[in-house]
Order: structure tokens, then C-alpha cells, then sequence
């Protein structure tokens, strides 16, 4: 292992990182408040005010695109470029490049968004974008493989920090699944509207082939990239063990990319499919658990950090949930299970406990460790910090226990016959019943929202801090020497 | 050429698959805990993010 002394500010591409870590907030308060919208759209409908533009088939999309790409994703991009340059000592290899992922992630994000709302859709679950924009993302993503690989290519560390090989696996396995899932054949040359090569139950697989290993390589294994640098740097501590963070890499890539038909139990794909996909999802709850040990060990020996260190609980409470969703999945992959769970708000839950609860919070944390950092400056308020906490743990536990209430109440009711074998409940009476509990997941998602927009002030006053610290500090080097 | 007909079954190559990524996976395992020379090794690595703390240093945080 080489041991490379200082490395300035001024030898890393810090820029493009800020202006991706400044672009995760816009994105995370846009797309949380339009999850905000929909979901009280759903309690109380006239917010729906007779628009198409912002009914729920539109709006819907707008939020998932905002915060899985807009949001988690420019948070990938900004602390994947932030951890390549420290953990291998080189700067980015180019910087136009960089620079144009930039604009392109943000071009395709607006653009997808704006698409939604005029009602273009290809229909496909967390891909909805159409044909030009997945080809701009085809572009963008290309170009960020190219920085990244460059990038550990030239480096002076001989060895590659295992953060770095999560980004790795999830820029790769990612190229791979917006290819396969995407292929299609547009209408006409100006047109946006498209139709995909697959059809019927080999559609539906794709789809979810794609749609849970977007789940497991962007929303996991790209966050654990992150939760292997920025937790051991927040506690001040090297990771608990490296040679299981080998194993869970490793393990987490055998296994994922089997698990996603087990979205479709009971229905026309053959039933060996998605039996073989509930036994990997089984299987991989050991090495999910392995990763959450690995990473919450970390902290053995100083659990007072969790006690005085509001980022520190952000992320342990994160891996919490990591581990609890991680628990969560593979039971309701079951077939037993899922026949219960399957179309109903217990997997809207669930998705939402490791969205917010492990993919939300190991972000908050990450950045609220790395920006000041990039301004050269101590967050605004640390009070804001605890704030942002507490809104976000209650906002997510009101969340989940509603949409698991809800989800359990309607399966239940789904599946209830009476004694002559007719349903015992119609499907609108199962939509009353679960009013009061839209009701709360609303109000849950105004906890989370609040506590964001306290993060977006909070980050906003840290920058202007550290850009009115830096311009004394100019100031005074000028000052000095003119005097010299 | 007939043998490669072989891989085109899928009674043939998912038993195959399975035995080569279960093989590779035992062999990923002992790789990282098989020998205490390697293990220190790679338990060195643990500390690469630390190794530009200098700058850190200079964080008011």
C-alpha cells in the first residue's frame, strides 16, 4: 500500500462534485415534495384540480425519475468522483468529460420530468423515459464509465478501495440493464413515441430484471459505495473488516441479478423462474446482513459517537434500515407471502423504508460530511442537523406503518370471501378503508420533506459560509501582500 | 463442432453454471480468509481512506 503525503484541495476536481452535490438537494426537495403531492392526491383527490398534467399516472413518475436519478443519482455521481480522487490520489482524468455528465444527467433528469407531466411514457417501471432521453442517458453514462475507469486507471494508490468497486459494479451493471431493458423501436424518426422489442411475459421479465437490480446496483450497491468511505471517515475509524467487505462485493453480484422475478408470483412466467428467484432472494440476506454488520461494527469501541454526532446517526440509523428492508424483501419474496403482500401498499412500504430509510439517510450523511468539507467550512447550524434527523426518522416510521397497515389491511380484504364463496368486499370498499391510512403516509411524507428543506437552508447558509470565509481569507492574503 | 450443441441445453448449462459460480465463490472465500499473510494484507487497506487526512486536518469541522 502506498502512503501518499498531502493532497490539496487544488490537485482534486472538486467543482464538478460540488455542483453535483448542490444539484442532489434541488433534486431531493423537487421530487420529495411531488411525492408529497401525489400521496395527498391520494387522500384527498381534488388536489388532482381536473389537470392531467399533474394527475397521480403523471406525477407519479416525475417523483420516482426526481428522486432515484435526480436526487440518489447526482448524490452517486458527486461522491463517486469525490471518493475515486481521495481514496486513489489522482484527479479526475478529464474534466470537460466530467463536466459534461453534468449537463447531461441534468438535461435528461428536466427533460424526462417535463416529458412525464405532457404525458409521454414508455410505461416501464422506474425507466418511464422515452426513446431520446434514453439514448442521452446511453451517452451521459458512457462518459461517466469513462471518467471513472480513467480515473482509477491513473492512480497512485496500487490498490483499488473497495468503495470504488461498488461504483464500479453499479455504473457497469447499470449500463447493462438501461441497454437491455430500453431496447425499442420508435414510431417514427420525430417522434417520441415508442414500442419495446419484447413483448408479453418476456416483457414482464425484462422489466423487472430491470426494475429490481436498479433497486440492488443504484440503490444499493452504489450507496454502499458510499457507506464504505464516509462512514469509516465519520467515525474517524477504518472499516470493521475488509476481507468481508470482499465477500459481501462479491456475494451481492452472484446473487442480485437472479432475484428480480420474483416480482412476478402467480402469474404467466414459468413458476420454476420465480421459485428460483425467491431462493436467491433468500440467500441474499446474508450477505446484505454481512454488508450492515460490516458497516455498523465500524463504530465498536465508540458508540458515544452515536450519542453526540448527529451525521454519525444519520448513517448507522441508515444502515438499521438497510438491514430491516434487506430482512423485509426476502420474506415477501416468498410465494406464501407475496400472494398476500403482491399489488397491495405493503411493497409501497417497503420500497419507501429502503428508499428513505437507507438510501435518504446514507446520503444525508454522506453529504452533510463532504460538503463542508468542500467549502472548507463547518455546517451552518448543527442544531439543523439534529432537526433534519428527527423530522426524517419520524417522517419514515409514519410512513412505513401506514402503508404496512394499509397493505395488510387490503390483501386481507382481497382475498375475504363469504360463506356462499363470493368476494366479501368490493375493491372500492378496500379503497375506503384505506383512507386514513393515505392520510398518514401523507402527513409522514411532510416530516421527511420538512426535515429536507431544513438540509436544503442549512447547506445553502454552510456554502455562502464558506465562500465568505474563503473571501476574507483572499482579502487578507492581498492585504498582506500589498504591505510586503 | 457437435460438442458446443451441448452448451445450447439448459438441463446442461444451469448445473454448469451453477457449479462455476459456486466454484469461483469458494475460491473468492479463501482467497480473503485462507492464508494470515494475505488477511493482514488486505486488512491493511482498511486505512486508504485515512491516507489523505492532512487535508482534513485543516476542516474546522
Amino acid at each position: 500500500m502506498a502512503v501518499t503525503t498531502y493532497s490539496g484541495a487544488e490537485q482534486y476536481n472538486f467543482e464538478v462534485v460540488k455542483k453535483f452535490a448542490v444539484m442532489s438537494i434541488v433534486w431531493a426537495v423537487i421530487g420529495m415534495f411531488v411525492g408529497v403531492y401525489i400521496a395527498s392526491e391520494l387522500a384527498w383527490p381534488f388536489l388532482n384540480f381536473d389537470s392531467p398534467y399533474i394527475s397521480f399516472g403523471r406525477f407519479r413518475p416525475v417523483h420516482t425519475t426526481s428522486v432515484i436519478f435526480g436526487f440518489g443519482g447526482s448524490a452517486l455521481f458527486a461522491t463517486s468522483y469525490y471518493v475515486v480522487q481521495r481514496t486513489c490520489q489522482t484527479r479526475l482524468i478529464s474534466d470537460g468529460l466530467a463536466s459534461f455528465t453534468f449537463w447531461g444527467w441534468m438535461a435528461a433528469i428536466a427533460l424526462a420530468d417535463f416529458s412525464y407531466m405532457l404525458g409521454y411514457t414508455q410505461s416501464r417501471e422506474y425507466a418511464e423515459m422515452e426513446w431520446p432521453i434514453d439514448i442521452l442517458i446511453e451517452v451521459v453514462w458512457v462518459a461517466y464509465l469513462t471518467v471513472f475507469v480513467g480515473t482509477i486507471m491513473r492512480r497512485k494508490q496500487p490498490h483499488i478501495y473497495v468503495a470504488n468497486w461498488f461504483y464500479l459494479a453499479f455504473i457497469l451493471a447499470t449500463a447493462l440493464l438501461h441497454t437491455f431493458n430500453n431496447l425499442a423501436m420508435p414510431i417514427d424518426l420525430f417522434s417520441m413515441k415508442s414500442y419495446s422489442l419484447f413483448s408479453g411475459v418476456q416483457d414482464a421479465m425484462t422489466q423487472w430484471w430491470y426494475g429490481h437490480n436498479a433497486v440492488g446496483f443504484f440503490l444499493t450497491a452504489a450507496f454502499l459505495g458510499m457507506m464504505y468511505y464516509f462512514v469509516p471517515k465519520q467515525a474517524g475509524r477504518p472499516i470493521y473488516s475488509y476481507r468481508l467487505s470482499i465477500v459481501h462485493f462479491w456475494a451481492l453480484g452472484f446473487m442480485y441479478m437472479w432475484v428480480g422475478a420474483h416480482h412476478l408470483h402467480w402469474t404467466a412466467l414459468p413458476d420454476w423462474t420465480s421459485s428460483l428467484a425467491a431462493a436467491f432472494s433468500i440467500l441474499l440476506l446474508m450477505p446484505s446482513w454481512g454488508g450492515m454488520i460490516n458497516g455498523i461494527m465500524t463504530l465498536s469501541g465508540a458508540w458515544d459517537k452515536l450519542r453526540t454526532d448527529p451525521i454519525m446517526r444519520f448513517m448507522i440509523v441508515a444502515l438499521s434500515f438497510y438491514g430491516m428492508s434487506t430482512f423485509e424483501g426476502p420474506m415477501m419474496s416468498l410465494k406464501e407471502v407475496n400472494a398476500l403482500s403482491h399489488y397491495t401498499d405493503w411493497t409501497v412500504g417497503h420500497v419507501h423504508s429502503g428508499a428513505l430509510g437507507w438510501v435518504a439517510m446514507i446520503t444525508f450523511g454522506s453529504l452533510y460530511h463532504m460538503m463542508p468539507k468542500l467549502w472548507d467550512t463547518k455546517m451552518y447550524s448543527r442544531k439543523l442537523v439534529e432537526w433534519h434527523f428527527w423530522l426524517a426518522t419520524i417522517g419514515i416510521v409514519l410512513y412505513i406503518v401506514a402503508m404496512w397497515i394499509s397493505g395488510i389491511t387490503q390483501g386481507l380484504m382481497w382475498r375475504a370471501f363469504d360463506q356462499f364463496g363470493n368476494l366479501q368486499y368490493s375493491f372500492v370498499e378496500s379503497v375506503a378503508a384505506m383512507h386514513p391510512f393515505y392520510a398518514m403516509r401523507a402527513i409522514g411524507g411532510m416530516f421527511f420533506l420538512t426535515g429536507m428543506v431544513m438540509m436544503a437552508f442549512n447547506m445553502f447558509m454552510t456554502i455562502r459560509q464558506g465562500k465568505r470565509e474563503s473571501a476574507a481569507l483572499e482579502a487578507k492574503l492581498a492585504a498582506k501582500l500589498a504591505h510586503a | 463442432m457437435d460438442f458446443l450443441m451441448w452448451f445450447s441445453k439448459p438441463e446442461n448449462t444451469k448445473p454448469l453454471g451453477l457449479v462455476i459460480f459456486f466454484v469461483t465463490f469458494i475460491g473468492i472465500v479463501i482467497y480473503a480468509y485462507g492464508s494470515k499473510k494475505r488477511s493482514d494484507q488486505l486488512e491493511s487497506y482498511r486505512n486508504i481512506p485515512f491516507l489523505d487526512d492532512q487535508e482534513d486536518t485543516k476542516d474546522k469541522q
